[in-house]
């Protein structure tokens, strides 16, 4: 299974080498990784998507936490949480499939973001679901590009139990 | 006051306690080197700076205390890497201190340059590039700090040129806080519980111990449990000694080369008390026979040790000496309710019937050597008073079958790396560690000659450790393997040509001994161990010997090869 792993790290030189040594040393599948600083001084927080069975998902976790410059690891995928990522989407747009296309950028609430004779780029941001299917809807008109940020989570404020 | 970074550098290593280290110079530490004499850190020179690393390594394991060694940046960091990955693989509480080209080269692939502190990132426990003379005191506070708790392991801390020149004041600081950092200590009260009522109700329970009893000197808790509730032990390499190795619950180590008893005992035990161990594939055999009949419980300091290999019922994440501690608390009211030695009568006679049925034991010859038997006589001279260390192979197994490990930190041997090379410059850091006594390696033909040089190193320092060659001509752990499962295509492992180790010894300063008959080998060994000068002795035992028991690699612990 895929989990979404948010790992609070020391902002220091040499941390992203160590997380990404960590998958590759050990064998991990690492799908997306991405990083950026929070709120909290001196803490970044690198979201990791990954994938694996329970027991190499456990085992990640523990090894991630063994590291010393990390502060905190959270599987998302066991909390109810936010999953989002962002794409761009270069598609192919001549005058004739236009209509269609922003016809479905609309039902998508996307943006156009940059614009040419024949192509359109699109600004799409949701969870998985949303981005596969955007993209099985356009790739009929023939996608050039795409550039995705890979995933980020934020745990809901609420937690509900049924 | 206003210290320069060289001289902060070994004021905070005298205020850490060390007292001695073992190093190497070169342009990038020169800086250091000239501070050294006004300080009270001993500086042992040694001829490679492999050497260095195993004798830091070596110290630590016999001390219980870090080891510390000293090196130039580029090849000579570089030739600290194997002992490093050495010191990782079994959790030795090592610090290193590289020099490195002055900040403003790094990354320009300046002289003598390395990414030393990117090629030691998977194998220390953590390591530094020091970039502003401010954070030095703090680094090393932390480097020490991180080296020798929780699991133990080797930190490296890279020390720019140009850092150690500058200036700055110095503050000692007194406590070292990291948020990212917080080894678990203390047990879970409701798991130790668990654990009690398992040991309650168990039959057949085993304690299956390792390097982690020796790390943090639990071994007085384990032979308690075990002496009282009348539980066998076994143990891993690195655990030895823990529990003594002519005790009454002992039936030797388990694993690819342990005894039949023991094997048998982790086939057919209902409670499996593994602790500070890691269920080693060099242990474990094919994982999913494993210990099928037990129930196990698994203590361990380090929570990525548990589930990894081997799912266990009941983890207990906690320091061993902590965790047993409280076992022993739980216990003892315990002691007097049951008649433990009634209560285990039937599997310890078991145990002893398998141990009948096929013990320990080699076939003995009168007109030649033996390599056991020459471990026999080390055991025999010694009473299993010396630190005994080891280089890898066959002349290791034996050493690990045939010697009495009696107390904890006397068994200096390259676990889980298996680095062929290690043992003389541990024994010659255990030697500096304890100048009055016995230390051994006890080495084979090929892995003495990789890290040879340091015979001048302890001729000089007058470290008088005693090197036994059990001399088969072969690498013949490796010949082993090839005569039982390569047909005998004994490629590349006769090594027969070889110096004259005698000569060799007597070269460099040191006693040379040889030994070709049987009947020597008492005689001799008994004079060269009395020397107070180091002393290589060449045994030339029989060249074919194989190490039994053996579980091939992947096969089931129950499928040993015997004698
Ligand atoms: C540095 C290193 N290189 C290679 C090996 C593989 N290896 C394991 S045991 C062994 C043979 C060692 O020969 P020797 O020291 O003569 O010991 P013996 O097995 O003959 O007692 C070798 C080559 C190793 N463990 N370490
Ligand atoms: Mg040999």
């Amino acid at each position: 299974m895929r989990h979404t792993l948010s790992v609070m790290v020391e902002n220091e030189p040499g941390v992203l080498s160590r997380v990404a040594g960590l998958f590759s040393g050990r064998g991990f599948n690492i799908e997306s990784l991405n990083v950026a600083p929070t709120l909290e001084k001196g803490v970044s927080l690198m979201t990791v998507v990954a994938e694996g069975d329970d027991a190499i998902i456990e085992q990640i976790v523990k090894q991630l936490r063994k590291l010393v410059p990390i502060v905190r690891v959270v599987d998302m995928t066991e909390l109810q949480s936010v999953d989002r990522e962002m794409i761009l989407i270069k598609v192919n747009a001549e005058d004739s499939k236009r209509a269609e296309i922003l016809r479905i950028t609309d039902i998508f609430r996307c943006k156009v973001v940059d614009v040419s004779m024949d192509e359109l780029t699109i600004e799409c941001t949701g969870d998985r679901g949303k981005i596969s299917a955007i993209l099985n809807l356009l790739s009929r008109f023939g996608i050039k590009e795409i550039a995705r940020t890979g995933n980020v989570a934020m745990r809901r404020a609420m937690q509900v139990t049924e | 006051m206003e210290m320069t970074g060289a001289q902060i550098l070994l004021k905070c290593l005298e205020k850490e306690g060390v007292d001695v280290m073992f190093g190497f110079p070169g342009g990038a530490v020169i800086d250091i080197y000239d501070e050294i004499p006004n300080f009270s850190v001993e500086h042992i020179l040694v001829r490679h700076e492999q050497g260095a690393i195993h004798a830091a390594d070596g110290y630590a394991r016999a001390t219980g205390e870090t080891g510390v060694c000293l090196v130039t940046s580029g090849p000579g960091a570089t030739n600290t890497v194997t002992g490093i990955a050495t010191a990782y693989m079994d959790s030795i509480p090592v610090v290193i201190f590289t020099g490195q080209v002055p900040t403003p080269l790094i990354g320009n692939d300046a002289f003598q340059e390395v990414d030393i502190v990117g090629i030691t990132r998977p194998c220390t426990k953590h390591n530094y590039l020091v970039k502003d003379i401010k954070d030095l005191a703090r680094t090393v506070r932390q480097a020490f700090y991180l080296a020798r708790s929780g699991r133990p392991g080797p930190v490296l801390v890279d020390l720019p040129k140009d850092i150690v020149n500058q200036k700055c004041d110095f503050e000692w600081p007194e406590d070292v806080t990291m948020r990212s950092y917080n080894p678990t200590v203390k047990p879970h009260v409701g798991q130790v519980r668990k654990v009690a009522k398992l040991i309650r109700n168990a039959q057949r329970p085993l304690i299956y111990s390792g390097g982690g009893v020796v790390l943090s000197k639990s071994h007085e808790e384990l032979r308690w449990l075990a002496d009282n509730l009348d539980i066998p032990v076994t143990s891993t390499l690195m655990g030895l000694g823990a529990y003594p190795g002519n005790g009454k619950h002992w039936l030797g180590m388990l694993g690819m080369h342990g005894t039949y008893s023991a094997n048998m005992a982790v086939n057919n035990c209902d409670l499996l008390l593994a602790v500070g161990a890691r269920f080693d594939d060099r242990v474990t055999g094919k994982v999913s026979t494993f210990a099928p009949h037990a129930t196990i419980v698994h203590i361990d300091v380090d929570p990525t040790s548990i589930q990894k290999n081997v799912s266990v019922h009941v983890p207990l994440v906690a320091d061993c000496k902590s965790a047993l501690g409280s076992l022993k608390k739980e216990m003892e009211a315990l002691v007097s309710e049951e008649d433990w030695e009634r209560k285990h009568e039937e599997w310890n006679s078991q145990l002893e019937e398998w141990d009948r049925l096929h013990p320990l034991t080699y076939n003995d010859v009168d007109d030649a050597i033996k390599p056991q038997y020459v471990v026999e006589q080390i055991q025999e001279i010694t009473k299993g008073d010396a630190i005994i260390a080891t280089e890898v192979g066959q002349n290791q197994m034996w050493a690990a079958q045939f010697l009495k490990i009696n107390e904890p930190n006397r068994f200096l041997t390259s676990g889980g790396l298996g680095t062929m090379g290690y043992g003389f410059p541990a024994a010659m850091g255990a030697q500096r560690a304890f100048p009055d006594k016995l230390v051994i390696d006890v080495a084979g033909d090929g892995s003495i000659q990789m890290n040879i040089q340091e015979m001048m190193t302890v001729v000089c320092n007058k470290l008088p450790v005693k090197i036994v060659i059990l001399n088969n001509g072969y690498l013949g752990m490796v010949r082993q393997w090839q005569e039982l499962f390569y047909k005998k295509n004994y490629c590349e492992t006769c090594m027969d040509a070889q110096p004259d180790f005698v000569k060799l010894a007597e070269a460099y300063g040191a006693e040379g001994y040889r030994i070709t008959e049987k009947k020597d080998v008492n005689k001799v060994l008994k004079k060269a161990f009395a020397t107070d000068k180091p002393a290589i002795i060449d045994v030339r035992v029989t060249k074919e010997e194989n190490v039994y028991p053996m579980v091939p690699a992947g096969a089931s612990l129950t499928e040993m090869l015997l004698v």
